[in-house]
């Protein structure tokens, strides 16, 4: 970063930036305590690491901008608005969880937000942020739809035919790939013959940009460049942030294929201590601030963990509804 | 009422509720400039423009996918399968996520969409395009699916698929296409979703089949009126959700049942009709319910063999005679 930091973004942005990717690594360390405890069942993967593309991303995009991400959304769905609360609570599997206990962690959904949802077949999300985008321009709306994924899923079917889908009929669709080098244990250049993801989109002709994920400042920029071009030509753009998820690919993963020198080389690059060293730095925050601002994030953690599990499980009669309208 | 065939009253309800609701719209591989491999969209571009008549890639899972995010985002796809066998490339955007969607995320959201997809056999199509799979997407809830047998039917259960706030897999029967029939003209004719219909009355057996089995059903009933054999056939129109009370009813009268599907007879729709039946009749049946269904193999082309696998005439009377005389 060559300009100071108020010169790119304004201060108070700057600290909600830093907030939003303290309550997001907070709320996941939490879930992996609440996951040990059993509170937390099934699958459980967490965006630790990964901070700056959700927050960075997210505040490039309008409000009215769809969102679709694949199944290690928390952070991004809590960016967005939804309530660390109900979110939690979904994770518990409780009756005011965001889809009511139903979805789980892998399909958060809040349309009140634009927050289109949580999928968890590798790859299937793309067409339908394609429809969405569709939708969008038949109704002449001014809204983009952003869709984040995994380098995992660059190799799926659905998104070489939505990446020609949404060139062809010219869409408003800003996909994002968040590469942290693995899906799940297998690393990038032994699933992908070109393992600059960026670069496959020559064969669709569609504008790409490779960006440091673990920099909230680029990944800020850069979205918000690329959510501008889609907006004005209604045509796709590629972002492709470069991170690490600082756990394995859920609780049940220990992670062991990855040496341990690589993961100090990305954790000293970690998003939070980096730019909370910025803010310092810049003299944008003092450390009293920062403080304040961590304690904050902490204890609407520790209202979210009360509130779910202080919240009652789904009735019974639940199990039959919500399956048509 | 109109005569016109089962193409033309499908092409109609297109017409019809594209021209009431301007949020539906068409998409489809080859249904905009080419209108249809089956013809089924003649006109459509002509009328309402690229914007709502939209040919697609060759992608058959994204096509269903984008279906689903446009309905997501306030729109009506209707989106055609060239074929029902392309419908295996786009399981995952109908079984994953189409049919999931509205659950998963509590209720939040609901996706007014339809698929269009023409199948059945007996075309000489060999084996790839001559499959019957509506029992693959009847085993998953979460979608309504309809097959019509006549015209009329066609008419009125697409435009309640359109209508329907649930996505609805729409199948249409490609030897039915050119079968005219009468079609009321009211633009608001409409067949509820989940009603089964008895097209017959009969008091001695019923048949029980749906779409181009209906057809051969009819057939079967009006050539053993002359043996003395009274048929009552019920055309179920809808395969999910299934209108189980119209079939017990029926067999409760008949106390005799005979059921005909097209699909491949492990597992198929009819063994799902069966096990209703005996579950709920088994003590007033007067003979073994027989099953009439398509044979276990892959399609063959010859139509020598081809005709052995799926349920004919005649093959459809010798059941009905077995059941009768108890030489089962």
């Amino acid at each position: 970063m060559n300009a100071t930091l108020r010169n790119v973004v304004p201060e108070q942005e700057l600290l909600r930036f830093y907030e939003q990717m303290f309550i997001s690594r907070e709320f996941e360390e939490r879930c992996a305590e609440q996951y040990a405890k059993g509170n937390i069942t099934g699958f459980l993967h967490l965006y630790s690491g990964q901070e700056a593309v959700a927050v960075g991303a997210t505040a490039g995009l309008h409000r009215d901008d769809y969102i679709l991400s694949a199944y290690r959304e928390h952070a991004q769905a809590i960016v967005r608005g939804a309530d660390p609360r109900r979110v939690m609570a979904e994770l518990f599997g409780k009756s005011t969880g965001l889809c009511k206990g139903k979805g789980g962690s892998m399909h958060l959904f809040d349309p009140s937000l634009n927050f289109m949802g949580g999928y968890a077949i590798v790859g299937g999300q793309f067409p339908i942020a394609v429809g969405l985008a569709f939708a969008s321009r038949y109704r002449g709306e001014d809204r983009i739809t952003a869709c984040f994924f995994g380098d995992g899923a660059v190799n799926q079917g659905t998104f070489h035919e939505s990446l020609n889908w949404a060139q062809l009929w010219q869409l408003p669709v800003l996909f994002i790939c968040e590469n942290n080098f693995y899906g799940i244990g297998t690393e990038v250049h032994r699933s992908s013959a070109l393992a600059s993801i960026h670069k496959r989109t020559c064969g669709y002709d569609i504008p790409s940009e490779k960006v440091d994920g673990m920099d909230v400042i680029a990944v800020y920029r850069a979205v918000k460049y690329a959510a501008e071009k889609v907006r004005e030509s209604g045509r796709p753009y590629f972002i492709e942030a470069t991170t690490y998820r600082f756990r394995g690919h859920s609780m049940a993963d220990p992670a062991k294929y990855r040496s341990a020198a690589e993961h100090d080389v990305w954790k000293a690059r970690d998003p939070l201590p980096n730019f909370a060293r910025k803010l310092l730095e810049d003299g944008i925050a003092t450390r009293d601030v920062l403080d304040d601002i961590e304690a904050k994030c902490r204890q609407t953690v520790d209202e979210a963990v009360s509130f779910a599990e202080e919240s009652p499980w789904p009735e019974d009669s639940a199990v039959w509804e919500d399956i048509y309208v | 009422m109109s005569e016109m065939t089962y193409r033309d009253a499908i092409n109609l309800a297109l017409k019809e509720e594209m021209r009431r609701d301007p949020s539906v719209f068409v998409l489809g591989e080859d249904v905009s400039l080419y209108e249809g491999s089956f013809k089924v969209t003649r006109g459509l571009l002509a009328e309402f423009g690229e914007e709502r008549v939209r040919d697609t890639p060759i992608s058959e899972n994204t096509i269903i996918g984008v279906s689903v995010g446009a309905a997501m985002g306030g729109l009506r796809p209707v989106a055609e399968l060239m074929t029902v066998n392309f419908a295996l490339l786009a399981m995952d955007q109908i079984i994953n996520h189409m049919a999931k969607i509205r659950y998963m995320f509590g209720g939040q959201t609901f996706l007014p969409m339809t698929i269009r997809m023409p199948g059945g056999g007996g075309s000489q199509l060999g084996a790839q395009h001559s499959q019957s799979l509506e029992t693959y997407f009847m085993h998953c809830p979460g979608m309504h699916i309809l097959y019509p047998a006549t015209p009329a039917d066609a008419k009125g259960l697409l435009k309640s698929a359109i209508r329907s706030n649930d996505p609805v897999i729409f199948l249409e029967h490609e030897l039915l296409y050119n079968c005219k029939g009468e079609v009321p003209d009211d633009p608001d004719y409409v067949i509820p979703i989940g009603t089964a219909e008895v097209k017959r009355s009969g008091d001695q057996i019923t048949i029980v089949a749906y779409a181009r089995m209906t057809v051969l059903a009819l057939e079967v009933a009006k050539l053993l009126e002359s043996e003395g054999i009274s048929c009552e056939v019920v055309d179920l129109m809808s395969l999910a959700p299934l209108d189980t009370e119209t079939i017990l009813t029926s067999v409760r009268k008949t106390g005799r049942a005979v059921v005909v599907d097209e699909c491949w007879s492990t597992c198929g729709l009819g063994a799902e009709i069966t096990s209703r039946i005996y579950t709920h009749c088994f003590d007033i049946l007067k003979a073994p319910v027989k099953r009439e269904s398509g044979l276990d193999v892959p399609m063959p082309y010859s139509r020598h063999i081809e005709k052995l696998c799926i349920p004919q005439v005649d093959t459809i009377v010798r059941a009905v005679r077995e059941v009768m005389s108890g030489s089962y």
